[in-house]
């Protein structure tokens, strides 16, 4: 115990943590929405390698490895080959801060929250200069298109978090949870004493991280009926493999923030202690990751001009509105 | 239309949609002249898969050709079947058998189903919803089987012949079609739910890809494509052939022009080849199911004819002329998805490239069809 509380083992146990917890998912997030799917469309979905296809996200790491990194004709070779680093490695860099329980966070900052958002914002810019850097007309397209859309889902997401960092009055991501301890009535989303609005503000917000990590039915960076394969039309093997982890590293990173802010992180829903809180928050972030690709499965695409409507003309009014209440409430009460 | 396309000096590109791309469906390619994500210009490019069927047909025997009719609209090839033996047995003055005309009714109208159902799920494909194309296709599976049963194919069906069919339906035909009505009864509302009435669908279809009355007259324009514009024209009521005049079935007809009425005049046809279906067994006379003294090699006389039948993408027309011997003249095949493709120039222009992607999708097309 004395080892681990040493420094240096301590963030090197974190590093390789998070890396290992980040890449697993990638993979095995694949697994769960392939099945997911086929188990959605009637069918089995992977089955052949290993027992329940469990081994073949590791197939399909091999085969994306042994591809032939090739550069395109026409394309920028420095930042074609940045670019897939610039997803992946902010969404890993966010993990730092995401309390899986209250001792279990590699740095317990003051400024989680805001950090989590910096580097976010890091990831459309890696999307921009991949589909720039391609030089194929359809991944600019695509990337001009996610650059809107990050930028018009940014601002009702960030709405709705002012709003939980008035109530909680800390940008501290352990604190938050901490402060919704006691069962499941005390959690954010239920928190009617501080805002009316409260749950409508947890749908905007996670409607946000679906738009943010580019996922159906806002999945527009991807299109593959509309734009081949948007950004990632020219990747190929790892460069695309690394895209593709970023990607789930990032919908994990707007889960764990749905999880954290309106669903109590760690807490349990009953108020007991003897679970282990990362079991809770584990298990609320498969839950909240099995109902983003159960989406994914059910909806057909937007436009991209009904997705901008729907962030400028309805999610940014209401989390506006829900300011002005959660301000005035707290004020009042 | 965006403001900038009226601006003459304002800076275009062109991409290429195919002639591999996720959403033509085939070897279809068109030339987009983009500003921004808007079309300026549409201009298709066919040709990659031109196979010279009508060039055939004059070199083979009339029968020869059958199997050609097939393999151009592969997804209604009864239809195509039919609009042919139905041309060369006017021709040459053959009587087709009671029977025979009623399954080639059935199977035609089967089959209709089938590539509706493959529409279906291909067109929600477009539109980034993958789940309804296994649903589809599950159902289509089974008309495949019924079908398979009857015609011995699975999609390149050659089951008609001059005079009649080749293969009179087995005992379990007529039960395994009414079991696959009722399945399908079930299952439309379920699609209506999930599908056609979720929100994002209608938003995409609705008041998008607008084709009047008067442009898809103007362009040839046919089937559900025609219907979904407000004209109630089909080949089976308006030119009636086979038996169709003693079967009781509406025309869907939706008069809103855009993509969302040839969704709708698609899906309520497959509901009228189900009554087709149910009527036509019921009624389904004894007999022949090939006329007795068929002639083994065709002679049509000399002259010209013409017959034109209601495929699941519109009129498809034959014409034939003839010099009195043993293989066409000259053949020319009338395809509806040639002239629906046509419109989409027109209507695409001053689209956003999602929304002319949907149009294209509604115009379902099948591109050996477009190139034969």
């Amino acid at each position: 115990m004395s080892l681990l509380q040493s420094e240096p083992i301590r963030v090197l146990a974190f590093l390789v943590g998070i890396i290992a917890f980040a890449a697993l998912n990638a993979a095995y997030l694949v697994w769960l929405e392939r099945k997911e799917a086929g188990h959605m469309q009637r069918r089995i979905g992977p089955k052949e390698v290993g027992p329940f296809g469990l081994l073949q996200p590791i197939v399909d790491g091999i085969k994306l490895m042994s591809k032939q990194l090739f550069l395109p004709k026409g394309c920028d070779p420095i930042l074609f080959m940045i670019a897939p680093l610039m997803v992946m490695v902010p969404a890993i860099m966010s993990f730092v801060t995401i309390p899986f329980s209250e001792t279990l966070v590699a740095r317990d900052i003051n400024i989680g929250l805001l950090m989590i958002f910096a580097f976010a914002s890091i990831n459309v810019l890696g999307l921009l200069l991949g589909g720039w850097g391609s030089g194929n007309k359809y991944a600019i397209i695509a990337a001009a298109r996610t650059v809107s859309q990050n930028v018009a889902y940014e601002i009702p997401m960030l709405i709705t978090v002012i709003g939980v960092v008035m109530v909680y009055g800390t940008l501290n991501l352990n604190e938050i949870v901490i402060q919704q301890a006691g069962g499941f009535w005390h959690w954010n989303v239920l928190n009617l004493k501080a805002s009316l609005l409260m749950p409508v503000m947890f749908i905007i917000f996670f409607i946000c991280t679906l738009a943010e990590t580019n996922r159906a039915p806002f999945d527009m960076a991807e299109a593959e009926s509309e734009l081949i394969a948007g950004i990632y039309t020219e990747y190929p093997g790892m460069g695309f493999g690394v895209f593709f982890m970023g990607e789930y590293a990032n919908i994990l990173i707007g889960c764990a923030l749905t999880v954290i802010l309106f669903l109590g992180g760690w807490q349990s829903p009953f108020g007991e202690t003897f679970v282990p809180g990362v079991i809770w928050f584990l298990l609320k972030l498969y839950a909240i990751v099995f109902t983003v690709i159960w989406i994914r499965w059910t909806y057909p695409r937007t436009t991209f001009y009904g997705l901008l409507n729907l962030s400028w003309k309805i999610l940014i009014p209401i989390s506006l509105v829900n300011l002005i209440l959660t301000a005035a409430m707290l004020k009042v009460f | 239309m965006s403001v900038l396309l009226q601006d003459q000096n304002y800076e275009t590109f062109e991409i290429n949609l195919g002639p591999q791309h996720p959403a033509t469906h085939g070897v279809l390619r068109v030339i987009l002249t983009m500003d921004g994500e808007y079309i300026y210009k549409a201009e298709p490019v066919l040709g990659y898969i031109h196979r010279m069927h009508e060039k055939m047909g004059e070199s083979k025997t009339w029968l020869q050709f059958m199997p050609n009719t097939a393999r151009m609209d592969y997804l209604h090839a009864l239809a195509y079947n039919h609009g042919y033996v139905l041309t060369v047995e006017r021709a040459a003055g053959i009587e087709v058998p009671e029977r025979a005309e009623y399954l080639r009714v059935i199977t035609v109208e089967l089959n209709r189903i089938a590539s509706h159902l493959l529409w279906f799920g291909a067109f929600v494909l477009d539109l980034g919803g993958f789940t309804p194309l296994l649903y589809a296709f599950d159902d289509r599976e089974h008309i495949l089987d019924i079908l398979e049963s009857v015609t011995g194919a699975r999609l390149t069906f050659s089951y008609f012949r001059f005079g009649g069919v080749y293969n009179d339906i087995d005992d379990d035909f007529a039960p395994a079609t009414l079991a696959f009505i009722k399945r399908l009864r079930s299952r439309m509302p379920m699609y209506h739910d999930l599908v056609t009435k979720n929100i994002i669908l209608m938003k995409r279809l609705k008041e998008i890809g607008p084709i009047s009355k008067e442009m898809a007259r103007r362009y040839g324009a046919t089937g559900p494509v025609l219907r979904g514009s407000g004209v109630n024209y089909d080949i089976r009521k308006n030119e009636p052939y086979s038996v169709y005049p003693e079967f009781d079935f509406d025309v869907p007809v939706y008069t809103e022009c855009d993509s969302m009425a040839r969704y709708m005049v698609r899906m309520d046809e497959m509901e009228q080849s189900m009554r087709i279906i149910e009527q036509a067994l019921a009624k389904l006379p004894e007999g022949e199911t090939i006329v007795k003294k068929a002639p083994k090699i065709i002679k049509a006389p000399a002259g010209d004819y013409y017959a034109a039948v209601e495929a699941a993408r519109g009129t498809f027309g034959v014409r034939v002329v003839s010099d009195g011997t043993n293989s066409p003249y000259r053949l020319k095949l009338r395809s509806p998805t040639y002239s629906n493709l046509s419109l989409f120039g027109e209507v695409a222009k001053g689209m956003l490239l999602p929304d002319a992607l949907a149009l294209m999708g509604s115009l379902d097309l099948v591109i050996p069809e477009i190139d034969r």
